[in-house]
């Protein structure tokens, strides 16, 4: 069954056009994240799903009912903002109870569900203090509260833990991956934080200009991105990029390097074998980069340049022919190459991806 | 040394300004309260800055309870009261709608908002003189000129291009998200109005009542023209008594009256002077 269905749909502010002809189906039960960096309409989108700004085309189902143009409150949504917006002039309860107040729920029921989410999110100490008296965490808390006491089949998050320092956005993090395994609802999540898309995802949509690049799983968008962007937008350090040239030679598949380096690349799940040579781009994780070229590894030199330290990785920065990489070792390894030394690398196929250059789609 | 005194000079030079000032502005009131005290023989007798040498209440008795207003000879204590009804219901109900219409423009934005609002702002500069005569004759019309419906109609009118100016400056000012969320959470156009924005609203709703009430209060054209013999407010009766006197000017139960007049606004500025200025300078940063 699908949570949300949204079908051919436009917003434009003014002249822009911010989303035109965007399609998303979200099962019902999945953590979707749109992850994208600011400006590339995935807050306008989930605005578009809570109904708080107007759509100019195309339609929005929530739970197979036409919501297109339905009021906020009609959708069945809950919604978490970055600001927290907590309402400031009452208490947590106040919050808590200011949607169910205005719903005229019977006063036993509105406690019965105050109890259950102040217990599940612990902010029952705090039910009395108003939201100036919180700090940044606890009020988040009280904000996902104030979403989940609507008893809502979709949860909207608009950036909620962007404010927070890195310690409490961890922990938040692993908070709300437990929740909505517990809770079990849709759950649609904003962010232009790649970790938080990876670890709290089922699926995440990777966006640029209004557009959704990829739609899948963290594992998948991070093994096998869709294009180029998707490449190089998720993974931190970025994924390496080698241009050259692909060509069929007999059996055989080859990819020639800028430098004149040839290598073997027969062995790549093609989507279709190239036929006629193309301008190609390889693209390699860091963590892909062997160190000790074993059999059955692509070789590829690299002359070093800086050593980064980060605790338990290392990451080795240099150049192989013209263009710059990067490899991502164990810091147990105790490497310590000096600068202008050459390393032999080694990757394997089956971790590597191949774009065409012209359109940057994944070959 | 000579540094630090040369500080003193300075700072001396910097008090007795301020000094000078406050008593250059003191000195009318000084004046007022003095004479009012005073009886009419002493009023002759001497200087318009002597102390009243056996002060007495009398001329303000009178000026309350039986000054000539043409007519009637019954102090300003009715115009006194006629103000408190003009002023009350005009004052809260052109904030209400003031903050209604505010709430609306910046929260709702209803199709051609930016065109009401500059509306607005460009009738909040126009001379109110100019639309005395169409007024009279609309009013007239509908049956409300001379009554206090009419005055109180007419208070709200013009009240209004400020209120609502402040008010969408103050809202404005507020997370929008505060209001999406309240929308999420079920509020409707009145709902987030009376239970989120209205409870938001304390410190530009001081600087509304203040600014609204004085302003009404000492409005003389308005009344005089619209609020009709049984309502005149108490500027105009302050007005009738100053200058129908038959024979000598009582000076004294002038002063008097003035003084009665004035107090009202009076009093709130200074009860409520701080948060006033702490108000417009929330408005201010946020609008």
């Amino acid at each position: 069954m699908t949570a949300v269905s949204i079908k051919d749909l436009e917003i434009q502010f003014g002249s822009v056009k911010v989303l035109q002809n965007l399609n998303l189906d979200i099962a019902s039960g999945e953590f979707i994240v749109l992850l994208g960096s600011s400006g590339c309409g995935k807050s306008t989108l989930l605005n578009s799903i809570a109904g708080l700004i107007d759509v100019h085309g195309g339609k929005i189902l929530i739970g197979d009912k036409d919501m297109t143009h339905a009021e906020p409150k009609d959708r069945g949504i809950g919604m978490v903002f970055q600001s927290y917006a907590l309402y400031p002039q009452t208490t947590v309860e106040g919050n808590l109870t200011f949607g169910l107040r205005m719903a005229k729920l019977p006063k036993d029921e509105i406690e019965r569900r105050v109890a259950r989410v102040s217990d599940m999110l612990q902010i029952k100490p705090y039910l009395k203090r108003r939201p100036a008296a919180l700090s940044g965490g606890q009020r988040q808390r009280v904000a996902i509260g104030r979403a989940l006491v609507r008893d809502a089949d979709v949860y909207l998050f608009d950036e909620p833990l962007s404010n927070l320092d890195a310690k409490l956005r961890a922990e938040l993090r692993v908070e709300l991956k437990t929740l909505h395994e517990d809770i079990g609802k849709t759950m649609i999540y904003v962010t232009h934080d790649q970790v938080e898309a990876m670890t709290l995802a089922t699926r995440i949509a990777v966006m640029q200009n209004g557009v959704i690049q990829q739609l899948a799983s963290p594992e998948e968008i991070y093994n096998r991105p869709a294009n180029l962007f998707v490449a190089d937008f998720i993974g931190s350090p970025a994924m390496n990029f080698l241009s050259g040239t692909l060509g069929a030679v007999g059996e055989r598949v080859e990819f020639r390097l800028k430098d004149g380096h040839v290598l073997d690349v027969s062995a790549y799940p093609f989507a279709k074998r190239p036929s006629a040579p193309m301008e190609a781009i390889l693209g390699i994780r860091p963590e892909h980069l062997a160190i000790s070229p074993r059999e059955g590894l692509l070789p590829l030199d690299m002359a070093v340049n800086v050593i980064e330290t980060m605790g338990a990785d290392t990451v080795i920065w240099g150049t192989c022919g013209a263009e710059k990489i990067s490899v991502r070792v164990n810091s147990e390894l105790k490497l310590n190459p000096p600068r202008g030394s050459m390393l032999k690398l080694g990757f394997s196929l089956g971790s590597a991806s191949l774009f065409s250059a012209a359109d940057g789609l994944r070959l | 040394m000579a540094q630090r005194q040369e500080k003193n000079i300075a700072r001396f030079g910097v008090y007795a300004f301020l000094v000078i000032m406050a008593a250059f502005f003191l000195m009318p009131l000084y004046v007022m309260v003095a004479t009012s005290l005073k009886t009419m023989d002493e009023v002759r007798g001497s200087s318009i800055f002597a102390f009243p040498l056996r002060p007495t209440l009398e001329a303000w008795a009178t000026a309350w309870n039986s000054a000539c207003t043409g007519l009637t000879c019954a102090g300003v204590s009715v115009g006194f009261f006629n103000s408190l009804k003009i002023m009350i219901p005009s004052t809260f109900l052109s904030i209400m709608l003031g903050a209604v219409t505010g709430y609306a423009l910046s929260f709702w934005r209803p199709k051609g908002a930016g065109v009401i609002f500059a509306v607005l702002v460009v009738a909040a500069f126009i001379p109110y003189q100019v639309f005395i005569y169409p007024l009279v004759r609309v009013l007239s019309q509908v049956g409300l000129y001379n009554s206090l419906g009419g005055i109180i109609m007419v208070h709200v009118i013009f009240g209004l291009p400020i209120m609502v100016l402040m008010f969408r400056n103050y809202y404005a000012g507020l997370p929008r998200d505060l209001f999406s969320a309240a929308r999420v959470d079920g509020g409707g156009f009145w709902d987030i109005f009376f239970r989120l924005m209205l409870p938001l609203s304390p410190p530009i709703m001081i600087v509304a009542v203040i600014l609204q009430s004085t302003h009404i209060w000492n409005d003389f054209l308005f009344g005089l023209v619209f609020a009709g013999s049984d309502n005149r407010p108490m500027t105009v009766l302050l007005n009738n008594i100053v200058n129908t006197t038959q024979g000598e000017k009582a000076y004294n139960v002038d002063m008097a009256a003035t003084i009665l007049t004035a107090l009202v606004p009076l009093v709130i500025y200074l009860a409520s002077g701080r948060w006033f200025v702490r108000g417009i300078a929330a408005g201010a940063v946020k609008g």
